[in-house]
């Protein structure tokens, strides 16, 4: 019979958990959402950085298409000439 | 125009709820219509190469595959910065990101199979680029079935007249800009077709 006491005392705690949850006294309700505005400066991410971050990328990405590409033309140009040259 | 744009982002008015983050529109979604459309075009391109065997063609695809990694690059890297800090986090997963990090990641396949392929790579690359051209379309409606935390595709009518000015400025900086790499990019091919083509000769005399 020890599973049917195991019951019956769960049985008691849980009808008897909210009673007691329930005698206490009510806690203040918790505010789950926060406005980005009212944020304490040390939990916010600064936008800042992400958007400086964003346009150098964009600006670094641009530079070094244009460095690649312009290396790759010189080279191109100094093959074709020295083929050129010895076709002559 | 690229210096111009940055006054002109500066001058925008602030989003009411992102506030200053969300002047990475300005950049991101720029990257992101060139990325989408010059996609298509490496496609289009890749069909005539493959079903006409046009040399010019190839010469347009592969220039438009190196521009559709590098839109994407700029898209796929400032999309997240943006998304952090309205968000909570860099990546989701979501259908709009997803599919857009395939589409750059099947140009990449692209450039990757023309570097490193051998011979006859041209014409497997063009098969790739075909599907990165069917992905395309897909990446821009994604937004509109799939619920996501990507704004929908209505943002950019939408727009109030002083964002949609810097946004419009700051998309035809990045055509012009598209425009100009694309040539030259175009013109290296050329003559590495021309430099090909002496070696050949070199080679057979």
């Amino acid at each position: 019979m020890p599973v049917i006491r195991l019951l019956i005392v769960l049985f008691a705690i849980g009808v008897a958990a909210p009673m007691v949850v329930n005698a206490q006294p009510p806690q203040p309700a918790q505010e789950e959402f926060v406005p980005v505005d009212q944020l304490p400066p040390e939990a916010e991410l600064p936008a800042a950085r992400m958007v400086i971050g964003a346009y150098v990328f964009v600006w670094v990405a641009f530079v070094a298409y244009i460095f690649t590409l312009v290396k790759r033309v010189k080279k191109v140009e100094g093959d074709l000439a020295m083929l050129e040259r010895d076709r002559r | 125009m690229f210096a111009v744009a940055p006054v002109l982002v500066h001058r925008a008015p602030y989003e009411s709820t992102m506030g200053l983050v969300q002047k990475i529109f300005y950049f991101h979604v720029p990257g992101a219509i060139l990325m989408l459309l010059i996609a298509m075009m490496a496609g289009v391109t890749s069909a005539i190469f493959l079903f006409k065997k046009k040399p010019w063609a190839d010469h347009w695809s592969i220039a438009a595959a190196e521009q559709v990694v590098l839109f994407g690059a700029m898209t796929l890297v400032t999309g997240p910065l943006w998304g952090r800090k309205a968000w909570g986090v860099y990546w989701d997963w979501d259908a709009r990101q997803t599919s857009a990090l395939l589409l750059w990641m099947t140009f990449t396949a692209y450039l990757l199979l023309r570097r490193y392929g051998g011979p006859g790579s041209d014409k497997l690359a063009a098969g790739v680029a075909l599907f990165g051209m069917a992905n395309a379309p897909f990446v821009y409606v994604s937004v509109n079935y799939w619920r996501t935390l990507h704004p929908k595709t209505t943002v950019i009518p939408n727009l109030v007249p002083p964002m949609a000015g810097p946004m419009w400025f700051c998309l035809a900086a990045f055509a012009v800009m598209a425009i100009v790499l694309f040539t030259l990019r175009v013109q290296l091919e050329e003559q590495r077709a021309k430099v090909e083509a002496l070696y050949l000769a070199a080679d057979e005399s």
